[in-house]
């Protein structure tokens, strides 16, 4: 099994989120990177068990960007990728982005490429649905359980109100979330192996950028709280009813 | 070149969150000087010209069984030969709507905005708001390319009926694909209602203390015909299903009311309840940071202030 980990990297969680250039640019002062939570916890490690299941399995890892991004390969190596691609590439458009990755595919052969669901500062939910569309393989998104099955996959995955289980045929793209593995830290032994492992850096082939950011904007500023006596519910009803009319 | 509007259904009934992106679509059409027309894969139970009353003007309807499974792979070639007349294709966001319009987007090599919240401004290119760093900003985003895709946020446009009309109905055969995926099987949580598509949402935190005492939330939800939510721990210990748990990495909502009991109000939890209309905030510390993002506040124990509000939302009911 050659499973490909698509894993990019995201603002801390707690990071204070602003701009700078006339909110034209999200301002990284003070910002901590991570991996994305979606592709290092749950895309990566269920990876990793698959490894631990069949040591046969290889872990590739691949990421879009500039050479900021090799200290999360390197931790990602850490909690257990054999290797590492870094497209060096803007990666500020999905489809450009998704294009890049699908090219890497499509020359290493891979039975699984996972995907996050999404990236946690642009939310685009894309990159994985766009690179199955241009290596034409079944994708299944939002992906909660997965498990392999000869040369199937069995997942299941979330859909409105509920879930939904399917069996994939293999190659196939899928989009990581929650559920799928727990959270691991990277042990010494993983730090140590990591240092030998290669990044691989490869120039990007030619694409578009299809999109592009113009502003950014803050939510409005909430006014202040209008509090309401814990013996009076009856008043909060009254206003979610007559004044705010949601009820 | 129309704008079309993918009409997304389960279980025979047509989404609500399709019937807010046929309203937007239309009203982009109307900002385009163009027609709006949608497009159906599958089997539903109603009559598909009731897309009229949203403004569109024709539904091209594939009515073939094997569009209603979940295959990304399957409809987007389904939709390939509608879409290639289109100018600005629109989804609802939706668990399939995710996985179909970025993969749509990519074959057309058309420009995608996922998670719009706005009608797109035209006098300056073409640019799409969007929700992005999980709802603690927003970004407008530049569509470059001829064609256009557009995934729409729930409840960020609202549902418009417009005069009652008809829209025509066009039967077509899309040629049908190889599927990869098979359906075992899909478990519905009955009797509840979508988080994404609920109006109303009541939603518990630590602070309750033990899924024992989730009867305090599920009530209270079930007075007010609302849907059931939950922060990331109480997922994570098991008390509640994960698909419960809202917030950053979980699901992301946009009620016209929220309710946080027992929610302290960290920011990971706050990004994915923010863009509610109200927020409404009980929580025992009046320091709780949750306090700074609401509407509406009580300071109290939510043992005894929620059998208290329950009970006055059920006399308001009875009265009304
Ligand atoms: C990467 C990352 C992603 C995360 N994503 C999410 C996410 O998507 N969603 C999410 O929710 N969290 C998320 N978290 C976790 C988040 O940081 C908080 O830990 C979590 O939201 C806290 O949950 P809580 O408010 O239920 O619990 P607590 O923080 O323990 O708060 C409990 C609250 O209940 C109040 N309380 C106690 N007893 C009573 C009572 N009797 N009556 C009334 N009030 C009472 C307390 O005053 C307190 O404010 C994430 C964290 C990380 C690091
Ligand atoms: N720059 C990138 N490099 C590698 N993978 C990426 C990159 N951007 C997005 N991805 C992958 O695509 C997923 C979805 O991202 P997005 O479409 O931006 O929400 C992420 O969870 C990653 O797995």
């Amino acid at each position: 099994m050659k499973i490909l980990v698509a894993v990019s990297k995201a603002p801390d969680t707690t990071s204070k989120v602003s701009f700078k250039d006339g909110d034209t640019k999200f301002n990284e002062d003070g910002v901590q990177w991570i991996i994305n939570p979606y592709d290092e916890w749950y895309s990566l490690v269920r990876a990793v068990e698959l490894k631990e299941a069949d040591p046969q399995t290889v872990i590739h890892l691949v990421t879009v960007g500039d050479a900021s991004n090799d200290a999360i390969l390197r931790k990602a190596l850490a909690l257990g990728g054999d290797e590492a691609i870094r497209i060096n590439a803007d990666a500020s458009d999905s489809y450009n982005t998704a294009a890049q990755i699908a090219e890497v595919a499509k020359q290493g052969n891979y039975d699984l490429i996972f995907t996050g669901k999404e990236t946690i500062d642009y939310n685009a939910m894309a990159v994985g649905s766009m690179i199955a569309g241009l290596l034409d393989l079944p994708y299944v998104s939002a992906v909660a359980k997965f498990d392999l099955q000869g040369n199937d996959a069995i997942a299941i995955h979330e859909i409105e109100g509920g879930e939904e289980t399917v069996q994939i045929t293999l190659p196939a793209v899928i989009s990581s979330t929650k559920g799928m593995a727990k959270q691991r830290i990277p042990n010494m032994r993983g730090i140590m192996a990591a240092r030998s492992k290669p990044i691989k850096v490869v120039e990007p082939i030619a694409s578009d950028n299809l999109t592009e950011i113009v502003q950014y904007e803050l939510p409005p500023a909430k006014e202040s709280v209008k509090l309401i006596d814990a013996n009076n519910v009856e008043e909060l009803v009254r206003i979610l009813h007559e004044d705010v009319k949601v009820i | 070149m129309s704008v079309l509007i993918y009409i997304d259904h389960s279980e025979g009934n047509i989404k609500k969150s399709s019937l807010e992106a046929l309203s937007y679509g239309a009203a982009l059409a109307k900002k385009l000087n163009t027609t709006a027309e949608a497009i159906l894969l599958g089997t539903v139970k109603e009559g598909l010209d009731i897309a009229g009353r949203y403004g569109i003007t024709k539904v091209y309807h594939a009515a073939d069984q094997a569009y209603n499974n979940y295959d990304a792979q399957v409809l987007t070639k389904a939709l390939l030969p509608t879409a290639n007349n289109a100018e600005v294709i629109v989804f609802a966001q939706s668990a399939l709507g995710d996985a179909i319009a970025p993969r749509l987007a990519a074959v057309l090599n058309a420009g995608l905005v996922s998670g719009a919240v706005a009608l797109p401004e035209t006098e300056n290119g073409f640019v799409v708001k969007k929700s992005v760093f999980s709802g603690k900003a927003f970004a407008k985003v530049k569509i470059n390319s001829g064609k256009k895709v557009i995934t729409l946020k729930a409840n960020s446009f609202g549902v418009k009926e417009r005069e009652p009309a008809n829209a025509e109905i066009i039967n077509i055969s899309a040629a049908s694909s190889e599927s990869k995926i098979k359906t075992i099987k899909i478990e519905k949580i009955e009797g509840e209602i979508p988080l994404t598509e609920a109006e109303i949402v009541v939603s518990g935190g630590r602070g309750l203390k033990g899924p024992e005492n989730w009867y305090l939330i599920t009530d209270l939800a079930h007075s007010l015909h609302g849907a059931i939510a939950c922060s990331r721990p109480v997922a994570d210990d098991g008390w509640r299903p994960h698909h419960e748990h809202v917030g950053q990495t979980g699901v992301q909502i946009a009620p016209n009311l929220y309710i946080a009991i027992g929610i302290s109000g960290a920011i990971q939890h706050l990004g994915g309840v923010n863009r509610s209309k109200t927020i409404v905030v009980i929580n025992k510390d009046a320091e709780a940071p949750f306090f700074k993002a609401a509407d509406y506040g009580i300071v109290g124990d939510a043992f005894e202030v929620v059998p208290k509000l329950i009970e006055a939302v059920k006399k308001l009911k009875s009265e009304n």
